[in-house]
């Protein structure tokens, strides 16, 4: 789930796992790719998207949150 | 796991709970005020709380743009979605004070008016005052926590507080304690302060969230879970209309605050606008509809004329471009990235809106004036006030003032000079916090919170009536649950244990929502009861509060003011 981060990409700067809201990330070490501990935790405030400074996180969305929509040009 | 106590009690006159708007504001005013401040943030100032990514509707008066007086503004303040369980006076100080900050946040640097002029739209009824101020919030938390640290306040995150001390003797707020969440072991630290300023924000998880088991799919802070008001309670602070249910109504099933900044109109499948309001989409007003028809979506549903969209087929190529733009300052930039995902394209697809589960904002501490509530020393602002809301300005603006008057009052008050170390709160809860973290098996906090949630929606919540037999049965169950939990949850690292006190203080919530709806023998507004179906005109204008006694709840009504 949540965020999902591109290990090629990452710089280990742990921005992301210091700025998060719920703390999905847990401690970060230094230089390294934070884990998601606690992935079902997320907000999805994409946060750690916007302030990734490499752009290497991306973020799921579950199924369940899924929009639910109409199409009005199909409907009619 | 005998939990690790952190030796070095830290010293300061006012210390702030929570980072979110009010606190960063609180902090803010009370530096400038001359006073040593620390905040204490269980994630991190920058991007924590219901603000984390921005807003985009501050409420406000200002005189030259919007026309009419400050009592106009005020009324409509009274009839909008964050009014109603006010008290007047704290409505007519707020909107006195709300252009001064607003005009500092610009100088700041958040854009309050990002088109030049101030600009009031969303949230409003036809032909009626706008009191909205349109602003780009998405950096507003970074730029507090800029304007905090350059004044000398000292920013400790990762740091949720988890209960305040009083004096014994005097009952006076000497100082707080908390977890520190950085390392997966915790350490307990705890703060001398001669104030408190509480702003803990909203109570997220209490109820059930619109998607079964994902309690974290809320549309304010999931981390926000009424932790002040339960440390508030513990040291004899009032709590006030914590019995009238509030909700809030967005995108199905993903939950997110900004009904306002979509411009469409709310209608049903065929495109008939639901609501009397409007009927072509508009961007100066909205749709308020369901800022004040709350049932809406249920009505619908139960009469065969559901499901309701939010309709923005007809809104305006530059109205469209205006609303992304909108949702993005909001800090609504997931639902823009999963309508891209789901390729949803507004101009041919509707999105389904219901109402969510329901929240105590504005429902929590009572405070004067100046911020303070009954026990000296300890402070409140922002969403878990329980006698004023206005969101996001009320946060920036009662957190000034609070700031203000709990710097004062630090000030003229003298150290304590007992050690806090020893203080019988911090060694019965370290204690307690031991236990859980020694426990090798048992529940983890997310049973306790589910627990919670059931019985909140089953016994004292929106879907079913409210009355005296099913109300004393959900008081009666989270009793239990708290029995059965005692000597049983147990947890593996410090995020865990900040969670299961979070699932505790919800608990505690719970409880006193059951208390307090038991005695507003009456229907009003969502707190509807099938023993009292009408509404009681003895208890106009007149709001309970809880406080706690020698250990048990005692209430009492009074008049608003």
């Amino acid at each position: 789930m949540p965020p999902v981060i591109n290990e090629e990409k990452c710089i280990g700067c742990t921005k992301c796992a210091q700025i998060c809201c719920m703390d999905v990330f847990g401690p970060a070490e230094p230089k390294q790719t934070p884990q998601v501990r606690y992935p079902e935790e997320c907000w999805h405030c994409r946060a750690c998207v916007m302030d990734c400074p490499v752009g290497a996180i991306d973020l799921r969305y579950p199924l369940p949150y899924m929009l639910q929509t109409t199409n009005v040009s199909k409907a009619n | 796991m005998v939990i690790a106590v952190n030796k070095e009690v830290k010293e300061c006159d006012v210390l702030v709970v929570g980072g979110g708007i009010a606190g960063l504001m609180a902090a803010i005013a009370a530096a400038d005020q001359g006073a040593k401040v620390i905040l204490c943030d269980k994630s991190d100032s920058r991007r924590s709380g219901s603000g984390a990514t921005g807003n985009d509707h501050f409420n406000c008066y200002i005189e030259e743009a919007q026309g009419g007086t400050l009592e106009e503004c005020r009324k409509e303040l009274d009839k909008s979605m964050v009014g109603g369980w006010a008290d007047p006076k704290l409505q007519t100080i707020f909107l006195e004070r709300s252009f001064e900050v607003v005009q500092d946040w610009n100088k700041w640097g958040i854009n309050m008016r990002p088109h030049g002029e101030w600009e009031f739209n969303g949230h409003a009824f036809p032909d009626r005052m706008r009191i909205f101020l349109k602003y780009d919030g998405c950096n507003q938390k970074a730029v507090l926590t800029e304007q905090a640290r350059k004044r000398g306040v000292v920013i400790e995150n990762k740091t949720p507080i988890t209960e305040f001390l009083v004096d014994e003797k005097t009952g006076k707020v000497v100082g707080a304690m908390g977890i520190c969440i950085a390392k997966l072991e915790p350490e307990i630290k705890v703060y001398k302060a001669k104030a408190i300023i509480s702003a803990t924000g909203n109570t997220s998880r209490l109820y059930p969230s619109i998607t079964g088991g994902m309690m974290f799919n809320t549309a304010h802070c999931p981390s926000n879970a009424g932790g002040g008001r339960i440390a508030a309670y513990k040291i004899g602070a009032e709590l006030v209309n914590l019995e009238i249910p509030n909700t809030h109504a967005g995108p199905k099933y993903m939950e997110r605050c900004g009904k306002a900044t979509w411009i469409g109109v709310l209608s049903d499948r065929n495109g008939k606008p639901v609501g009397p309001f409007v009927t072509k989409p508009n961007k100066e007003l909205g749709d308020v509809t369901a800022d004040v028809w709350h049932s809406v979506f249920k009505d619908k549903y139960k009469d065969g004329t559901g499901p309701v969209f939010m309709n923005c087929t007809e809104t305006a190529p530059e109205d469209m471009e205006y609303m992304l733009w909108g949702l993005k300052c909001e800090g609504d930039t997931s639902i823009l990235d999963a309508m891209e995902k789901q390729n949803v394209d507004l101009k041919e697809d509707i999105v389904e809106f219901t109402q969510y589960e329901p929240i105590m904002i504005g429902r929590g501490i009572q405070i004067d004036e100046k911020g303070a509530t009954n026990v000296p020393g300890l402070y409140a602002a922002g969403d878990e006030v329980g006698n004023f809301r206005a969101d996001i300005g009320g946060a920036a603006i009662y957190g000034r003032i609070s700031g203000e008057n709990a710097a004062i009052y630090a000030l003229e008050t003298a150290a304590y000079e007992q050690d806090l170390l020893a203080h019988s709160v911090v060694q019965k809860q370290t204690a307690f916090y031991s236990e859980i973290m020694e426990r090798k098996q048992g529940p983890s906090w997310k049973e306790l919170n589910m627990a919670v949630q059931q019985i909140m929606n089953d016994y004292a919540g929106i879907n079913y009536p409210r009355s005296e037999s099913m109300l004393q049965a959900g008081l009666d169950n989270l009793n239990a649950l708290e029995e059965n939990a005692k000597g049983q949850l147990c947890c593996k690292d410090s995020h865990e244990l900040m969670r299961a006190v979070e699932a505790y203080d919800l608990l505690e919530v719970g409880k006193l929502v059951c208390i307090t709806a038991m005695e507003r023998k009456e229907s009003r507004a969502m707190h509807r009861r099938s023993d009292y179906t009408f509404t009681n005109p003895l208890l106009d204008d007149m709001f309970l509060t809880v406080k706690n006694v020698d250990g048990k709840p005692e209430m009492s009504w009074r008049k608003k003011y």
